[in-house]
């Protein structure tokens, strides 16, 4: 392979020296510092840490929706300098227009990327095949207040899917869910992401999920001024079934250094607080 | 509906059923109600009659009031059953025209109602695109805001005479005026709307990348159509309070202008059948606001 095309995809994020600081009314408050972090192209990485660690900070800087005070962010060697459909979001809340149908929300998207090089029932079959893709071909008339919230999340998913983004950003998109639900979506999403090759970063707080799904674990310290404490390679073959997993060596072993460092680490300066 | 109004103290002389009413004497419309009600049990039945009479009862006590008025006044003021048969009298031949100064309530009614779909209609479109512009930019809302804090309270009578003056007619200047008064409850509530889109749906247009025409017409106006609609609903209250007395002031064919006619002419019991319209119309505006409302309204969705 070409060293420099594989030097690429292997930095295909590069996150380097990254500080955000907001300004409040009680002045300035560090969010995040020295945040340096690669992701290589095809690449799973969960963002995992406790509540107020800045994890969605970074998650919005990725995205483009925040600038950082200091450092730069690259995405394909470009610098990001705002949100565009290529680094598409997942929002915890789904964030589906209320006044549109499944199809509607998804097609928002779809002609945005699409419609410049594509015949119109080109972007419908695009937009059918995303409802397809996450199971819900049945709903595609209905509006989000008229579905399930876990049928809402997979919209919002398919939606993300749909415009084929370079890199899928998702936030806490299973945190709302019951565990049930959560599951299958994991297992929907693990076998999704297996078909697409896409480049995902994820923010949970949820151990599980992150070991399951994820390639790499970064786990960061306690705010405010957070960083990156440990990055985890999970090196599990795919594709990883849940039942089996349960009792391997090695997803026990990674599972309990990320729980290691969250309680045992980082546990303490919440007691504090 | 206006009969409606008038029919419960002639109803209540048919007839007088088991019912105990509570506000005395004069409060006999309530067995009106009993025909309505056919053999159910007790429960519903107990229910039905908490939802009837108390209405049944405040309008009792209303034409209770108006009768000891109207026998203290020593004839100046009508009784209510002479007023009914007035009212039969007017809206037996509600469209007559006998030349401009004589014409029928109903003419009187949809005139008025004329001068306030104009001047409504102008201030919507005039105040829902600056409403959205002034939401949307910062700008904007720093430059109109005070003027908009200025201008809101001065009563809208006040606008009339510089309508007047510049109009130079009486039917522009009513309409002037309630174009001024109709205006500001639409910007300020579709400003308020357009700052209170969730930023979650802000996020999505930015991060799909929208055309600042797609943020319109598929978040932005969706989102604050709810507080549109209650800007307008406002806004159309007002303007029909403000039409009457308009017109008393500029005259014309119109309701405010039927008012003053009738004051003139020292028929009360047609000042009050105006009193009594004026309020139904007002009531049918609102009611019918309240439902295009409730089906534009969509449920926040929350996972």
């Amino acid at each position: 392979m070409n060293a420099t095309l594989d030097f690429q995809n292997r930095k295909f994020i590069d996150i380097q020296n990254v500080e955000q600081t907001f300004k409040t009314a009680k002045g300035p408050f560090q969010a995040l510092r020295d945040i340096n972090l690669t992701v290589a192209k095809g690449e799973f990485v969960a963002l995992i840490g406790h509540s107020g660690c800045g994890k969605s900070t970074l998650l919005n800087l990725i995205a483009g929706l925040t600038m950082p005070t200091q450092g730069t962010l690259l995405c394909a060697n470009k610098e990001i300098g705002g949100p565009g459909p290529e680094r598409a979001v997942v929002f915890q809340n789904h964030s589906l227009l209320p006044w549109l149908t499944c199809y509607e929300n998804i097609y928002l998207g779809v002609e945005r990327v699409f419609a410049p090089t594509e015949s119109k029932a080109q972007l419908k079959a695009r937009t059918e095949a995303a409802l397809a893709l996450v199971g819900l071909t049945p709903a595609t008339q209905k509006r989000p207040g008229e579905i399930s919230g876990g049928m809402k999340q997979r919209v919002g998913i398919a939606r993300a899917l749909a415009m084929e983004p370079k890199v899928l950003l998702m936030d806490e998109p299973f945190g709302a869910l019951d565990a049930l639900t959560r599951a299958r979506l994991q297992d929907e999403l693990l076998a999704i992401v297996q078909k697409t090759q896409s480049t995902v970063v994820m923010v949970t707080h949820d151990v599980d999920e992150a070991v399951l799904l994820s390639d790499k674990i970064v786990m960061m310290t306690n705010g405010p001024s957070a960083t990156i404490g440990e990055v985890l390679s999970v090196e599990l073959p795919r594709p990883r079934n849940r039942v089996e997993l349960a009792e391997d060596a090695a997803y026990v072993h990674y599972r309990k250094a990320v729980i290691d460092f969250l309680y045992t680490r980082q546990g303490h300066v919440e007691k504090a607080a | 509906m206006v009969s409606a109004v008038f029919h419960s103290p002639a109803d209540a002389i048919a007839p007088a059923s088991t019912s105990k009413p509570i506000a005395g004497p004069a409060a006999t419309p309530a067995p009106a109600a009993s025909r309505k009600a056919p053999p159910r049990q007790p429960i519903n039945l107990a229910r039905f009659w908490m939802r009837v009479l108390p209405p049944l009862a405040g309008f009792g006590l209303l034409v209770l009031v108006w009768e000891l008025i109207a026998m203290r006044s020593g004839g100046g003021f009508p009784a209510p059953y002479e007023t009914w048969l007035q009212a039969v009298k007017v809206f037996s031949d509600p469209f007559y025209s006998n030349g401009p100064n004589d014409q029928g309530v109903g003419w009187n009614v949809l005139s008025s109602l004329q001068r306030v779909a104009l001047g409504f209609g102008l201030a919507a479109l005039v105040g829902i695109p600056a409403g959205f512009a002034i939401g949307r930019f910062e700008f904007l809302a720093r430059m109109f805001n005070p003027l908009i804090s200025l201008l809101r309270p001065v009563s809208p009578l006040a606008w009339l005479p510089i309508g007047l003056l510049v109009f130079k007619g009486a039917n522009p200047a009513a309409i002037w005026t309630i174009f001024i008064c109709s205006i500001w409850p639409m910007i300020i509530n579709t400003a308020v709307g357009v700052q209170r889109v969730p930023s979650d749906y802000m996020n999505v247009a930015k991060v799909l990348n929208l055309s600042e025409w797609k943020i319109l017409t598929k978040i932005l106006f969706p989102a604050v159509l709810p507080y549109m609609l209650t800007g307008v609903r406002l806004a159309v209250g007002t303007a029909w309070l403000v039409i009457v007395a308009a017109e008393m002031l500029t005259g014309g064919v119109g309701i405010g202008f039927w008012v003053w006619d009738e004051w003139n002419n020292l028929n009360v019991a047609n000042i009050i059948i105006a009193i009594f319209v004026i309020g139904i119309v007002g009531l049918i505006l609102e009611f019918a606001l309240i439902k295009i409302a409730t089906a534009f309204t969509f449920e926040e969705v929350k996972s």
